[in-house]
């Protein structure tokens, strides 16, 4: 059900989510403690390569790793295999990455 | 113990739980849930089925559930698992029930055949024996895992099995482990490529239940990890 490759590449994304948390939650407090409204806020990230790296890559790391996490449960649980959990793997996946993608599309560029 | 007589609750037939039968067991000194067993097939009902064999915690053929909780039965103390002087024995978890207190074991040892578990010889006799390193970190990994007794009690407590049925299991892997470090095995490629299958390590979540409850205290979760971190590298050199 979890072949090497899903295994290794939920452990990378993890590796690479750890770094990438602990960045969005000092940026939370710091944007709320600081009192910066909305406008202020998309005044330092619009146009900004390092915030759209920054959440660009959380996004996929994100998408990837949870929708790995999800096939697992969904197996175990549900008892769902072959085919359909491969589609509800990569449903999850697609999906986590079109709403994040979109997210970090408005903040950064739009 | 209180009471001169245990109510002794056996699950019985091919669908355990279906048909649970209570028994009054005469309750003695040092009487181990094994001897409950015997008393009720004995002088009770000779129709009960149950398997065991050497009754010193050496053959791995007794194991059931107690209250529950997956157990090497001749080695149990009953005073140590009865609630109040109640106990309910029934076939071990996560295998098929044959009749009674008897499970059908051949999945549990299919497994260790899919995960390789058998010796690797790669010399004839014209060659000298391997030399062993007994301090060597390899053989002490070794040596921690081979006095496994193929009991499946790891087995029937992992719930990792119990969701997902082509998972190797512990005991399995465990085996594994052991021969990926032994000098003499020559099946490197051959035991990662199993343990890297639908049904692998990576499938296990290090909940650690086959450890909690191996009797003979060997620690099935670290030799997991263990081949968790062999394939890993061995991946990532390919990659590379």
């Amino acid at each position: 059900m979890l072949s090497l490759r899903l295994y290794v590449l939920q452990r990378i994304t993890a590796l690479l989510m750890a770094p990438l948390v602990l960045g969005h939650l000092a940026m939370i407090i710091y944007a709320t403690q600081g009192g910066l409204s909305a406008a202020e806020i998309l005044g330092r990230t619009q146009g900004s390569v390092l915030w759209h790296l920054f959440y660009g890559t959380f996004v996929l790391a994100v998408s990837i790793h949870a929708a790995i996490g999800v096939r697992a449960v969904v197996h175990e649980w549900v008892g769902v295999k072959g085919v359909v959990l491969d589609v509800v793997m990569w449903a999850t996946g697609l999906g986590l990455f079109a709403l994040g993608a979109r997210a970090v599309w408005a903040v950064t560029f739009a | 113990m209180t009471s001169k007589f245990l109510k002794v609750t056996i699950e019985r037939g091919a669908a355990a739980k279906n048909a649970q039968q209570v028994f009054d067991v005469p309750a003695h000194e040092s009487q181990t849930v094994l001897d409950v067993v015997s008393w009720i097939q004995q002088c009770a009902d000779p129709t009960l089925s149950y398997r065991y064999a050497c009754r010193v915690g050496m053959c791995g053929s007794c194991a059931m559930m107690v209250n529950g909780v997956p157990r090497w039965t001749c080695r149990t103390h009953i005073s140590k698992v009865l609630d109040g002087n109640a106990v309910t024995i029934g076939p071990l978890r996560n295998l098929p029930t044959i009749k009674d207190l008897v499970v059908d074991m051949d999945p549990f040892f299919d497994k260790w055949v899919a995960a390789e578990g058998m010796h690797h010889g790669g010399r004839t006799r014209e060659h000298p024996i391997a030399p062993v390193d007994e301090k060597s970190a390899a053989r002490i990994e070794a040596s921690a895992g081979i006095e496994c007794i193929n009991c499946s009690i790891c087995y029937a407590a992992c719930d990792t099995v119990a969701g997902n049925p082509e998972y190797l299991g512990p005991a399995a892997l465990l085996r594994a482990w052991t021969l990926l470090n032994d000098d003499k095995d020559e099946g490197r490629d051959a035991i990662l490529a199993a343990v890297s299958g639908k049904g692998g390590c990576h499938n296990c979540h290090s909940m650690g239940s086959c450890t909690a409850y191996c009797p003979n205290e060997l620690d099935p979760m670290s030799a997991i990890a263990g081949l968790k971190r062999e394939t890993t590298k061995s991946f990532l050199g390919r990659v590379r």
